[in-house]
């Protein structure tokens, strides 16, 4: 019997049943005990699990998630959540030159497994310091695992593996899904290695992740209606891209568009078009297109901030582009 | 030093193909001399000079495509000297001709990588698909329709290409035929035809016309054939099962009707594109795509999307025609409505016998797909809309 959940309250439960499990998970970051999370994805949790497992950090991206490098390599599984992706850039650092490096440097005596969660994304007038999309510059590092779930099942499903995995998983949470409902199935369980086709197709492959999909989605029923029928494809891990997944369906479509709230230049979508070009272009028949955000650092006001972002109708437009 | 330049023949022309040299250099070129021969869209055309001179070099090189206005030549005038290479001294030998690429190179063609791959597995000729992509670009449909449709087989293709070679120009009416050929031999072979024909007395529909037309300036004047399309269209709405194609064993019904219009060249031959969507269409709209329809099939000057969507096709065969004509249903459509030629005929009618104008409306149709009842309905249809010929207009 699947059941009615919204996003948030699966993750909630997916960090509950991780809690409960395993006496090595402890929570960590600004506001998630006493406040019970920004988002409120860890209301109640101060309390049942008490505030050594539930801990609330000082402002200091790049002193909590360095903490949580050391507890990781003293063999507990922590979450550290940073409140957005912009906030996150203050332990690049530990990310990057630390949790990313260590297995390398150490010659593989030492394994990283720390889960850090970020929420990314526009959409909600938060203005250009909380709604970027920086996935993509995570996803270009060695080291690390890259996740962005964007359904119910995979807000469920993904936390387990990511703490399962020995090495240091970045899970990106777009804001614009928090409030998303929907059936969670029984099996919700999830890998964190394939790209998954949300709608099957065959005249044109939608390539997306996070809080596009649902865009994605809806445009795929607009071009329906149209006579085109979209396959959308999500990604759902940033790194390692399942490659075999993306070409699968270009091959099948002959024609995909990317459409990635990242900003085009350098970004995630550039990365598929150009894995697209090495691995299948002899299978295309029209240039790969791509539907990104504006290069501009996100507005605060409501018609410029939708009008920076990609929407359906952008997404519509550009698959019709690519027939005459 | 005179340039000879690829001439424009015909408004219509912008680019051609140079298909043979008739002269050599250092041979003396006379006023109103063949020089060469080019291809355009619609035939191979000798090319004269008009003015005189000794050929210096040959840039073009047969095959070569280029745009109107490209210098294909140069001859030097009476008593010019041969120009020395630049930069060498007085004995230097004359100069090695240009090379073909200096002329201004034709565009390339658009062809995805898809439809370039598929055309090679399956030895299609990509010179004969035309595209269907944004801006004109060759896709693995476009293929995919060239090795469906029989026209291009791996051999029809190759004749032309070796008749290029042997400096030959390309034979367009024998390429027409083997078409035409292979389309309707695969009919015959594939599709079961059944025939039924009705006698349609048309004094209403000419009576309506003339009225309408007498109040039309003389370019929008109505033809009957256009108000035979419309009936068509019209009545081809209420029997779904004579407008789409068989594919996969299956009958499709196409959701549009685009008619597939017969169309005669003076060169012979045929070509049956669509006027698009017809069934709502007005007759003044109809009367004015079948006009500019007809001028372009003439000018080859067609959209691919025309000469791929027809849905059904209609063909009359005018004032000059017989009386009846049972045509041979374009495949994979499933159904062909003939008209013959408009005649006085003595007609019987309550009694009495008068003389009126009369046309056969024959249709052949695709047993798979409809029967004979069906399709003797269907032409009863025609019958009775176009004895209201006032409710063609809209």
């Amino acid at each position: 019997m699947s059941r009615k959940i919204s996003y948030r309250a699966a993750m909630r439960e997916a960090m509950h049943e991780a809690l409960a499990n395993d006496p090595r998970v402890f929570l960590m970051g600004e506001d998630v005990g006493r406040y019970g999370g920004t988002y409120a994805f860890s209301k109640g949790f101060l309390d049942e699990f008490g505030p050594e497992r539930i801990r609330d950090t000082p402002l200091s991206e790049l002193g909590f998630v360095g903490a949580g490098i050391g507890a990781a390599l003293g063999g507990m599984r922590p979450i550290v959540e940073v409140m957005t992706v912009n906030f996150s850039l203050l332990a690049l650092d530990q990310i990057v030159n630390t949790a990313a490096a260590l297995r390398h440097m150490s010659g593989g005596q030492f394994s990283v497994p720390l889960v850090i969660r970020m929420t990314t994304g526009a959409g909600r007038q938060l203005a250009a310091q909380h709604s970027h999309s920086l996935e993509g510059w995570y996803a270009h590092i060695p080291g690390i695992k890259v996740l962005a779930p964007a359904t119910i099942e995979d807000a469920r499903g993904m936390l387990a593996p990511a703490l399962d995995d020995p090495d240091p998983v970045v899970i990106f949470e777009h804001a614009g899904l928090f409030n998303l409902e929907g059936e969670l199935p029984d099996d919700w369980s999830a890998d964190i290695s394939s790209a998954r086709v949300r709608r099957a197709g065959k005249d044109v492959v939608i390539i997306t992740h996070g809080g596009s999909l649902p865009k994605a989605l809806a445009a795929a029923q607009a071009l329906a209606e149209q006579g085109v029928e979209a396959e959308v494809l999500d990604l759902r891990v940033l790194r390692p891209l399942d490659g075999a997944s993306i070409m699968a369906s270009v091959a099948r479509c002959r024609r995909a568009v990317v459409v990635d709230e990242g900003w085009k230049s350098g970004s995630l979508a550039a990365e598929v078009v150009a894995r697209i070009m090495e691995n299948a272009f002899y299978e295309l028949d029209a240039p790969v297109v791509r539907v990104c955000s504006e290069e501009v650092p996100i507005p605060y006001a409501k018609h410029l901030e939708e009008a920076a972002l990609p929407q359906a109708d952008k997404i519509v437009a550009a698959v019709k582009g690519l027939f005459a | 030093m005179i340039e000879f330049k690829l001439p424009a023949l015909g408004s219509d022309m912008d680019e051609g193909t140079l298909l043979e040299w008739k002269v050599g250099v250092g041979d003396t070129v006379r006023k109103g001399q063949v020089v060469a021969i080019v291809d355009t869209s619609k035939a191979a055309v000798d090319i004269e000079s008009w003015q005189e001179g000794t050929v210096h070099s040959l840039i073009a090189e047969p095959g070569q495509k280029m745009p109107v206005g490209t210098v294909m030549a140069t001859l030097l005038e009476a008593g010019e000297a041969a120009p020395a290479r630049v930069g060498a001294g007085d004995t230097a030998p004359a100069p090695a001709p240009a090379p073909a690429a200096a002329a201004a190179p034709a565009p390339r063609r658009m062809i995805s990588p898809a439809a370039r791959k598929h055309a090679e597995e399956k030895g299609i000729d990509l010179d004969r698909v035309t595209g269907s992509g944004p801006h004109g670009a060759v896709t693995l449909d476009d293929v995919e329709r060239a090795v469906a449709g029989a026209p291009v087989t791996p051999v029809a293709a190759e004749l032309p290409a070796a008749a290029l070679e042997q400096g030959k120009p390309i034979d367009r009416t024998a390429d027409m035929r083997r078409t035409i050929a292979a389309a309707m031999s695969r009919s015959k072979r594939e599709i079961p035809h059944y025939y039924v024909a009705e006698d349609i007395p048309l004094a209403k529909a000419l009576a309506w016309l003339q009225a309408a037309n007498a109040a039309r300036p003389m370019p929008e004047r109505l033809l009957p054939a256009a108000l035979l399309l419309k009936g068509v269209a019209m009545a081809l709405q209420r029997y779904p099962e004579l407008n789409g194609y068989w594919r996969d064993g299956e009958f499709q019904a196409a959701q549009a009707i685009h008619l597939g219009v017969a169309i005669s060249l003076r060169q012979g031959g045929l070509i049956a594109p669509a006027l698009l969507d017809a069934g709502s269409k007005t007759l003044t709209q109809l009367m004015q795509e079948l006009t500019d329809l007809v001028k372009r099939t003439r000018a080859a000057s067609l959209r691919s999307s025309e000469m791929s969507q027809a849905t059904v096709t209609v063909t009359n065969l005018g004032d000059q025609g017989a009386q009846a004509v049972f045509g041979v249903i374009t495949p994979p459509q499933v159904a062909l409505v003939g008209f013959g030629r408009v005649a006085e005929r003595p007609w019987a009618e309550n009694g009495g016998l008068k003389v009126l104008p009369v046309v056969t409306a024959s249709l052949a149709a695709d047993h798979r797909v409809s029967d004979g009842h069906r399709g003797a309905l269907f032409l009863r249809e025609l019958n009775d809309l176009l004895q209201r010929p006032e409710e063609l207009e809209k």
